[in-house]
C-alpha cells in the first residue's frame, strides 16, 4: 500500500517589537517573573487594549514579502479558553478577516528542484504567559511577562508530502522573518515555534484525519516527530483502525508523540470579534512605504548571486539561506575577494570551524574582512591554498594578522623560479628510480615528484611553477 | 435554532458556569426563547448589507511602540490570592 503524506505548518513568530501589542510594557527576554506584566496584560477590569503600529508593520512586511493579499480592513476577535496563563479568559487574535491572506513562498527541496507552497493567511495575535509546572508539587506557577507579546501566526496550505519539504518550508520562513527584521528566530527561546498539521491517506483518495503536533523547538525535532506521526497513523490505518483528530505532545527526550487528551469540547474557541478594538485600516500609502523599506529577499539575493557573481545555484542557496552567513558573504565581495573563492571558503574551511565548534557564523572568531584578507594573499601569490588553510587554522586561534600569521611564520610561498629549480634538481638526484620510471612512460608519477617538491619546500613553492619546471627537467 | 439541556450543559461548561441540574430546564428555556429572536433577525434579507465588525465607524487608533508601563508588580502580586518568589501560584494544572 502506497501512502500519502500530507502536512500544514503553523508558524508561530514573535515579533521584534520593544512593547506588547496591546500594552506599553517591555517584550524583552528573561526579566524577573511578572515585571513586565502591566494591568493589560494582565486582564484587568476597565483597562483598554491599543494596538502598537509596529507589530502592524511588521505583519505587513511578511505580507509583502509572500506576495500575500493584504486586508485592507483586519479584525480581531476574541478566542475564548481557561487556561491560568490567559488571565482574561480569551486570547486577542484575528479569525475571520487576518490581516494578511493569501501568498506563498518558494522552497528548494533536497533534489535541487523548487517547490511553492502556499501561505492561508497570516494573523496578529497576543501570546500568552508561561506556565512553570515543576517549581512546586502543590502549585503550577504563573509568569506574565511573556502574555501580550505580540505573534505573527502564520499558517501554510497543506502543500508538504515529507517531513523533509516542512523542514525546508519552515527554514525559509524562519530565514525571510529574520531577513526582513520581524523576528529574532531563536527557537530555543520560543520566539520561532511550529506546530504541524499531519495526516496520510491513501493515493488520490480525499485528505485523511489529521492530527496537529505541538511542542516542537528545533528543525531536527519537527523532521522527527512528523516521521514519527506518519508512521503512527500508517500503523493505524493498516490495523484496520481509524485516526481520530486531536492535539499531540511531541516529547523529545522519549521521541514520541502522545495526545494530550484534551476533552472534545475544548476545541470550541467561539470566536467573536473583540467589542475593544476597531477594525484595523490599511492605508495605500502605508503599503507604499513599507514596500520602499524592505530589504532584499532571500531569492532574490540567491538570484543576483547566480546572474552576476556566477555562483552556482546550489552555492547561492546556501549562502543565501542565513542572512548572517549571506552578510558576511556579502562583506568578503566588496573587499573584491573573487566571489568563487570567497564562496568555496564560507562553505568550506569556515563553516567546519564552525561546525566543529558548534559555532553561528555570527561569533566567528575570524571576520569577514579578514577571511578576504587571507583570500587575497592566494590570489597575489604570497601564499598557496594550501598553506592558507594553515594560516587559517593560526588565525582561527587566534595567532594574530593574516600578515603577521604568514611573516612569523615564515610562510610566504616561494616563487623565486631559480630556488624551486634548485629544489626539483635535489628531487631528481635522490629519486633516480622513479626518474626512469616516468621516462619509461608511468606518467602518474608527476604527483609524486610535486609531492617531493612540496614536501622539501614545506609547501611553499609556487605548486603551477613546479609543475610547470618539473615538465621541463623530466621531457 | 434550539438547544437541548445537554448542549446547555456543555456551553454552561464552557464558560465555567456552574448551572445546577435544577436549574438547567429553566436556562434551556430562556436560552431558547433568545434564539428564536435571532431566528427573526435572521429572516431580514441582508445579502447586499456590508458585514460591520464594529457598531463604531472608526478604525483602530496606533499607538507608538515604546515602552511606557513600570513595574508594578509587588502591586500586583499584594493582591493575587497566592504568590511564591515572584510567580503567581494556581491549583496544579495537570497536563
Amino acid at each position: 500500500m502506497t501512502w500519502e503524506t500530507v502536512i500544514g505548518l503553523e508558524i508561530h513568530s514573535q515579533l521584534k517589537t520593544k512593547s506588547k501589542i496591546f500594552s506599553g510594557a517591555s517584550t524583552s527576554f528573561g526579566s524577573k517573573a511578572n515585571t513586565q506584566a502591566c494591568a493589560v496584560d494582565l486582564g484587568f477590569p476597565g483597562v483598554l487594549p491599543v494596538l502598537n503600529q509596529e507589530a502592524v508593520k511588521m505583519a505587513l512586511r511578511f505580507g509583502l514579502s509572500v506576495n500575500a493579499t493584504i486586508n485592507k480592513n483586519s479584525i480581531f476577535a476574541r478566542k475564548n479558553y481557561f487556561y491560568p496563563d490567559l488571565p482574561k479568559g480569551y486570547q486577542i487574535s484575528q479569525f475571520e478577516i487576518p490581516i494578511v491572506g493569501n501568498g506563498a513562498i518558494d522552497i528548494t527541496l533536497d533534489s535541487g528542484e523548487n517547490k511553492m507552497v502556499g501561505i492561508t493567511r497570516a494573523h496578529l495575535e497576543e501570546d500568552a504567559g508561561k506556565s512553570i509546572h515543576d517549581l512546586y508539587d502543590d502549585y503550577t506557577a504563573i509568569d506574565l511577562n511573556r502574555a501580550g507579546t505580540p505573534l505573527l501566526e502564520i499558517v501554510s496550505e497543506p502543500d508538504m508530502s515529507s517531513a523533509q519539504e516542512a523542514v525546508a518550508y519552515a527554514k525559509k520562513i524562519h530565514s525571510l522573518v529574520q531577513y526582513i527584521d520581524i523576528c529574532d528566530g531563536n527557537m530555543q527561546e520560543g520566539s520561532f515555534r511550529c506546530d504541524a498539521n499531519v495526516s496520510v491517506r491513501k493515493k488520490g483518495d480525499k485528505l485523511g484525519t489529521r492530527a496537529e503536533l505541538k511542542n516542537i523547538n528545533s528543525f531536527k525535532f519537527l523532521e522527527k516527530a512528523i516521521n514519527l506521526e506518519v508512521d503512527r497513523q500508517i500503523d493505524i490505518l493498516e490495523e484496520g483502525g481509524s485516526v481520530i483528530q486531536e492535539t499531540r505532545l511531541y516529547d523529545s527526550i522519549k521521541n514520541e508523540t502522545r495526545s494530550m487528551r484534551s476533552k472534545e469540547e475544548a476545541n470550541d474557541y467561539r470566536y467573536f470579534p473583540d467589542p475593544d478594538l476597531l477594525p484595523v485600516a490599511i492605508s495605500d500609502e502605508l503599503l507604499i512605504e513599507i514596500k520602499k523599506e524592505l530589504p532584499e529577499l532571500p531569492t532574490e539575493k540567491k538570484l543576483r548571486f547566480v546572474e552576476k557573481l556566477e555562483l552556482s545555484s546550489y552555492d547561492a542557496e546556501v549562502l543565501t539561506s542565513q542572512k548572517e552567513v549571506a552578510d558576511y558573504f556579502e562583506i568578503m565581495i566588496n573587499q573584491e575577494v573573487d566571489a568563487k573563492l570567497s564562496a568555496n571558503w564560507v562553505m568550506g574551511e569556515l563553516s567546519a570551524a564552525l561546525n566543529k565548534n558548534q559555532l553561528e557564523i555570527s561569533d566567528s572568531p575570524i571576520s569577514a574582512n579578514e577571511l578576504s584578507k587571507l583570500l587575497s594573499r592566494i590570489t597575489d601569490n604570497t601564499i598557496s591554498g594550501k598553506i592558507a588553510k594553515d594560516v587559517f587554522k593560526l588565525m582561527w586561534d587566534g595567532n594574530g594578522t593574516v600578515d603577521e600569521i604568514i611573516e612569523k611564520q615564515g610562510l610566504k610561498q616561494v616563487t623565486d623560479s631559480s630556488a624551486i629549480e634548485s629544489i626539483i634538481d635535489d628531487v631528481i638526484a635522490n629519486n633516480p628510480d622513479q626518474v626512469q620510471q616516468y621516462k619509461d612512460g608511468n606518467s602518474k608519477l608527476l604527483g609524486f615528484f610535486v609531492g617531493q617538491v612540496m614536501k622539501a619546500s614545506q609547501g611553499k613553492a609556487n605548486p603551477k611553477q613546479v609543475n610547470e619546471i618539473l615538465n621541463e627537467k623530466l621531457s | 435554532m434550539s438547544l437541548d439541556n445537554k448542549k446547555v450543559k456543555e456551553i454552561a461548561y464552557l464558560a465555567r458556569l456552574n448551572i445546577e441540574d435544577s436549574e438547567i430546564e429553566q436556562s434551556t428555556a430562556e436560552l431558547n426563547n433568545i434564539l428564536k429572536l435571532m431566528d427573526k433577525l435572521g429572516e431580514i434579507d441582508t445579502g447586499d448589507a456590508q458585514p460591520m465588525a464594529h457598531p463604531l465607524k472608526m478604525s483602530q487608533r496606533l499607538r507608538e511602540d515604546n515602552v511606557t508601563e513600570e513595574d508594578l508588580s509587588e502591586e500586583f502580586q499584594a493582591i493575587a490570592p497566592k504568590t511564591g518568589k515572584g510567580h503567581f501560584l494556581v491549583p496544579t494544572v495537570i497536563e
